[in-house]
């Protein structure tokens, strides 16, 4: 199968990207590694009229410590994220779940920025962010703005991205030696997640549980008030609104998102925390 | 020393690994030059009464050089329905008349300039079609409120055989039931289908098309159409795997040549993944009853199966699967009774067709479950029950009370090889410190036996031909009517000639799949060629050898008896006379040395083994993962061994795949669920330990290589020993059966239902 | 639009449609049919070459993105003298291939598993592999074959431009 026909361009900077989606209008789609998107215009649910190629402006793709936050660059593919130094000492939760991205080919084109703001509920990079907090950065014809983690997935394919905005940078908070844990449930392994939660510093946030990832707040708050691993973890699903496919039904998912919850804290708490 | 049963590396790798082979899609031929691009457009509804096609926007579009719909092709006799037994009126249009049956019936078809302008051409066809409900299950065809054809007045395809009487478990002391399904599964060939047609200025067509065997599709072909066949070349260039799904022509493959007389044009099709996963032919897919009876001591006194074959919207190979499940329903055990039938039902799904074992598979599976039901239910070992219940050990034929003639068996030493390489002990004893400690992670341990039919002559005959041609340089070529496509025919059939007549193997080239030159063949599928086509190389050499020996007599001027083969220098040597001879080179530089031999294979081989399966169950999650798998697989003498055990490699993950992992769904609706590889679950190496292989070689005398089929074996033994693991991993928490694929829901909801109380079937 | 790049050391210049996939312009522009395609979804990793030194899909790369690029298919590996790269001795040896159509996606993503890591267990090959998806072998074979090419050295896990570059 084969895409649409459409438009090319490849800005060189960022204010020329935007330029290029404020001309364009809701005809333009970003591209970076085109591993989300390409996949969907081929099989033509998606059939933009103009493609702004992303990929080759400079400067996007670092990790970088910055006071108490680590900066990623939105160009930094999942490949650099799963090996930097940086990030394994000072977010492991994110390298980890990069290298749980799809297979080896995947990381090696899809991009931070890209899995960030497609906004697929079963990605397994933005339910790592979800749990870690933190913002998103991006920018738009008026400069630079700042999203709340948790105010950034608002449903399927939904962000609170702007149409003339481009994700630029990601900022989490430093966790270093503290416990975490993603646990992801397949049949295969480099399929999506049926579900999977990640879990640090006792904030959890689930995959493939409602239309966007979303933080398990009542297992949270159980924890913040001193309950136990089990009766927190028990709590996961609730709030959630799963869907029903071959996989999974409602019932499944529910079960496995307060299962996944138990282990993963379990494992966060675990001595060491090593790599789940 | 022969060359025979050494592993010889592929001489067809060289290219394959550094040219790549040529594919149907790869082909740059100049009968080719110009070729428009076939794109066809296909029903997206289940069942529904097909009211209009507009075509008017397409034929605009860029490129579009036409478009037809049925009222074009009104020359075109429908496809009959092929088999007997089958309602006449079950044929199937060339494109949809009327009603649409499945999500891929042809409704249009685009010929365009480019590749890339025929899928936005597709995308322009306005397709009016008012829904009907659909048949999704053989439950809904047998019901028969909705009928997909009506002129036929029923759904069902074909019937075999009778219900069992009422009495035949009367005087067991256990009868157990069990109604299980063999889903079904997309063959997945890596290479989608690909055609291609070119006429020539002397009235005939030449089409390329991948498949497992030119000579049968040419003949579908030229029938369909209704031309001579004469005037039908077929060829079939490098084929990417078929498993089954590329065995006869598909209606797609004919359309081709008609459209290309039409358009004036040589044209080519390649279908794209999502296409065919609609549109290639499905594989297994039966709703099986078993019923087991026999005695508290192990003792089973009587075995019966009812099939309902799922047949699809327009019957294919698929519907005759039961008669094959029937033939081997009494697999390697010496039930005194045994009964089976069968039907098959037209359903608003793709089409059904062989899938690598084809009817046996389902066979195996369904009696090793009984089998291990029946131990569950007794409270007995399930490798105990086997024992006490196979076949002893024959070197006679053994008819069994399904009908079918076994050539020779040694089922008890297969399993007991197994049981020892896999340490069944030990597994027991861990198995039981699991369960004891009760941890999340239990062990499960499946067995499989089974024997399954190889080079059954299922209406094509039972005979292959071979030709074989020595050359004044000192090659050889082969042709043969086999159709290799990754078992490696160019190797071990140069293996087989070289034996004979000391020919170097890599100075023999092997051809097949063209039927200009090779008009006779059987193609390669039921795990046929190498006790046919092998036998018939085999014979070809030792016939040319023979015919050598009297044109040296003649030449050398000495009686063919003094005369003794050379197999160093491969030629024909004068006995006790050194220096004396000459070679089949030199012989065939006077006149050409070849012999043309068709070799008939006095009846079926009866390959056989067990399997032990080891998987780890999450009892929380219900996940289910193969840990081991160890096979012993008795296929007769073998020829070489690096191919053979590929074979089984290849084999056993396919049926793993079915038991832990694939099924293509339909909603209610009849909508397919697994239309795509991110959505069918094909097995990927994550999923898969590497495998233990035990050897074991029965020979068989049916055939003078000793050699008895291996393409399908592996799939057959692996497939209920896996799915046995599962089921065993939690029995022990009250589960009794659960259907293929053991999915991570079905296997944690099984658990759920029987630790709520009772039994989960 | 224009794209230009260095397909098996080879530099190629052409006009193409922004929609072009680089799996179809290296089968269909340039001729080179050893790369294959094998779905629509990024699932088989049948059309999986190598592009500036890593293992990409390239039925979900368009030729505009690889413009400027080194790309090497299965045609580029073997040396001009016609000897095999490791990886396709050790493919051969082992007998990991059997009907060919997923082999040559699957020698560049196992040249792309070594190039990550030279000496992986069973279990890496296996994860290393899992998008690239075969039929005939239950990758039985490949894993012993990539096990076995990991064992000929540094060279089994680069492409012959690499091998140029460092020199």
């Amino acid at each position: 199968m084969i895409p649409g026909a459409f438009e090319y361009v490849r800005p060189g900077t960022v204010e020329e990207a935007v330029a290029a989606l404020v001309e364009h209008g809701d005809d333009a789609k970003l591209i970076a590694g085109g591993h989300s998107l390409l996949p969907l215009m081929k099989l033509r649910l998606a059939m933009p009229a103009v493609l702004v190629d992303i990929s080759r402006i400079p400067d996007l793709s670092y990790v970088r410590v910055e006071g108490d936050e680590v900066a990623i660059g939105a160009g930094t593919r999942h490949f650099e994220l799963e090996k930097d130094d940086v990030a394994r000492a000072e977010v492991p939760i994110l390298p980890y779940a990069a290298s749980q991205v799809g297979d080896p080919q995947v990381r090696h084109r899809g991009t931070l920025g890209g899995t960030v703001a497609h906004s697929d509920p079963a990605s397994d990079l933005p339910t790592a962010l979800l749990a870690l907090g933190g913002s998103v950065v991006v920018q738009g014809p008026g400069g630079r703005r700042s999203i709340p983690m948790t105010e950034f997935w608002l449903g399927f394919y939904e962000t609170a991205l702007a149409e003339d905005e481009v994700v630029v940078e990601v900022r989490v908070p430093r966790t270093g030696s503290a416990g975490w844990a993603y646990e992801k449930f397949t049949r295969r392994a480099n399929d999506w997640p049926i579900v999977a939660v990640a879990a640090v510093e006792g904030r959890v946030a689930l995959a493939n549980m409602a239309g966007a990832v979303v933080r398990a707040t009542a297992t949270e708050e159980a924890l913040a008030r001193g309950a136990s691993i089990a009766e927190a973890a028990g709590l996961a699903d609730e709030g959630t609104s799963p869907s029903s496919d071959m996989h999974a039904d409602p019932e499944y998912r529910r079960h496995l998102a307060r299962l996944l919850t138990r282990r993963a804290l379990e494992k966060a708490s675990g001595a060491g925390a090593a790599a789940a | 020393m022969s060359i025979l049963g050494t592993r010889v590396v592929r001489t067809e790798d060289p290219l394959f690994l550094t040219r790549g082979a040529t594919y149907t899609d790869d082909l740059v031929d100049d009968r080719l030059t110009g070729a428009l691009h076939v794109t066809f457009v296909r029903s997206q509804v289940a069942h529904g009464r097909l009211l209009s096609v507009d075509t008017s926007a397409a034929r605009e579009a860029p490129g579009v050089v036409a478009v037809y719909t049925a009222e074009d092709c009104a020359d075109l006799a429908p496809i009959p329905a092929g088999l007997p037994m089958v309602p006449p009126a079950m044929q199937r249009p060339w494109l949809a008349q009327g009603k649409v049956r499945f999500v891929g019936d042809i409704v249009a078809v685009v010929l365009t300039e480019e590749r890339y302008q025929g899928e936005d051409a597709a995308e322009l066809v306005s397709v009016d079609i008012d829904p009907l409900p659909a048949v999704v299950t053989t439950a809904d065809a047998a019901a028969g409120e909705v009928l997909l054809f009506e002129d036929a007045g029923t759904n069902v395809m074909a019937t075999f055989g009778e219900p069992a009487p009422a009495d035949f478990f009367s005087g067991c002391e256990v009868v157990v039931e069990q109604r299980m399904v063999n889903q079904r599964v997309a063959p997945v060939p890596l290479e989608t289908r690909a055609a291609a047609a070119a006429w020539g200025d002397d009235g005939r067509v030449t089409i390329w098309c991948t498949n497992q065997g030119a000579q049968q599709a040419k003949g579908e072909i030229a029938g369909w159409l209704g031309m001579d066949p004469a005037r039908v070349h077929l060829i079939t260039p490098d084929v990417g795997g078929g498993f089954g799904a590329k065995i006869g022509a598909d209606p797609e493959y004919a359309f081709t040549a008609w459209l290309a007389q039409r358009a004036g044009r040589p044209v080519r099709w390649t279908e794209n993944r999502s296409e065919n996963l609609v549109g290639m032919l499905h594989g297994r897919g039966q709703d099986q009853t078993v019923r087991i009876g026999g005695r508290r001591d192990g003792t089973i006194e009587a075995y019966s199966i009812a099939v309902d074959q799922d047949g699809g919207a327009y019957p294919r190979v698929g519907i005759i699967l039961p008669t094959l499940t029937m033939l081997m329903a009494a697999a390697t055990y010496a039930f005194p009774k045994v009964h089976a039938h069968g039907r098959a039902l037209a359903t608003n799904t793709t089409s059904i067709g062989a899938y690598r074992g084809a009817g046996r598979p389902e066979a195996t599976a369904a009696v090793e479950r009984a089998i291990d039901l029946f131990a569950a239910e007794i409270g007995m070992d399930p490798a105990e029950v086997r024992r006490k219940n196979l076949v002893p050990s024959f070197s006679e034929p053994h008819t069994t009370p399904s009908g079918a003639t076994y050539d020779s068996g040694e089922y008890t030493a297969a399993l007991e090889k197994a049981l020892e390489a896999a340490g069944y002990d030990e597994l027991r004893a861990e198995q039981a410190r699991r369960r004891e400690r009760g941890e999340a992670r239990q062990l499960g341990i499946g067995l499989s036996t089974y024997v399954e039919i190889t080079g059954a002559d299922t209406g094509l005959g039972s005979a292959e031909s071979a030709e074989l041609e020595v050359h004044a340089d000192g090659t050889a070529t082969v042709l043969t009517g086999t159709s290799p496509h990754g078992q490696g025919h160019a190797t071990a059939w140069a293996m087989l000639a070289s034996d004979q007549t000391g020919i170097p193997v890599e100075k023999i080239t092997v051809l097949h799949g063209d039927t200009d030159r090779i008009p006779r063949g059987g193609g390669t599928m039921g795990s046929r060629s190498l006790q046919q086509g092998g036998a018939a190389v085999h014979q070809a050499a030792v016939e040319l050898v023979a015919l050598a020996k009297q044109r040296a007599a003649e030449r050398l001027e000495v009686d063919a008896a003094d005369l003794e083969l050379d197999l160093a220098g491969a030629g024909l040597a004068v006995r006790g006379t050194p220096g004396a001879g000459v070679t089949l080179a030199e012989l065939a530089a006077d006149e050409p040395l070849l012999v043309q031999t068709r070799f008939e294979a006095a009846a079926p081989t009866f390959p056989f083994g067990a399997h032990v399966a080891v998987v780890e169950v999450d009892v929380e999650s219900g996940k289910a993962e193969l840990q081991r798998l160890v096979a012993v697989d008795d296929a007769g003498t073998i020829v070489n061994p690096l191919l053979a055990e590929g074979q089984r490699h290849g084999g056993y993950a396919q049926g793993v795949a079915q038991a832990l992992l694939e099924e293509v769904l339909y909603d209610a609706d009849g909508n397919p669920q697994t239309s795509t590889l991110a959505d069918y679950p094909f097995v990927s190496a994550t999923e898969l330990p590497s495998f233990e292989l035990v050897d074991m070689a029965t020979p068989t005398p049916i055939n003078p290589l000793g050699a008895k089929g291996i393409g399908e074996a592996g799939t057959i033994g692996s497939t209920p020993a896996v799915h046995n693991a599962v089921i065993d991993a939690v029995a022990h928490l009250g589960v009794r059966h659960i259907d293929m694929p053991t999915t991570p829901m079905k296997v944690w909801r099984a658990i759920q239902q029987a630790q709520q109380g009772g039994s989960n079937a | 639009m224009k794209v230009s790049m260095t397909v098996n050391g080879q530099q190629h210049t052409d006009d193409v449609e922004p929609r072009l996939l680089l799996a179809h312009y290296l089968r269909d522009v340039l001729g080179l049919k050893a790369t294959n395609i094998g779905c629509d979804t990024t699932s088989c990793g049948a059309c999986t070459v190598i592009v500036d030194g890593l293992s990409v899909k390239s039925c979900t790369v368009l030729a505009a993105q690889a413009d400027g690029s080194q790309v090497t298919t299965l045609e580029g590996l073997a040396g001009p003298d016609g000897e095999l790269h490791p990886m396709q001795k050790a493919f051969r040896e082992e007998h990991g291939l059997q009907c060919g159509f997923c082999t040559p996606g699957m020698v560049m993503a196992a040249i792309g598993v070594l190039a990550d890591n030279p000496d992986p267990s069973d279990r890496e090959v296996r994860e290393g592999l899992e998008g690239n998806l075969c039929r005939c072998t239950g990758y039985h074979n490949i894993v012993r074959a990539v096990r076995s090419a990991a064992q000929a050295g540094p060279a089994a896990g680069q492409v012959p431009q690499d091998q140029e570059v460092a020199r």
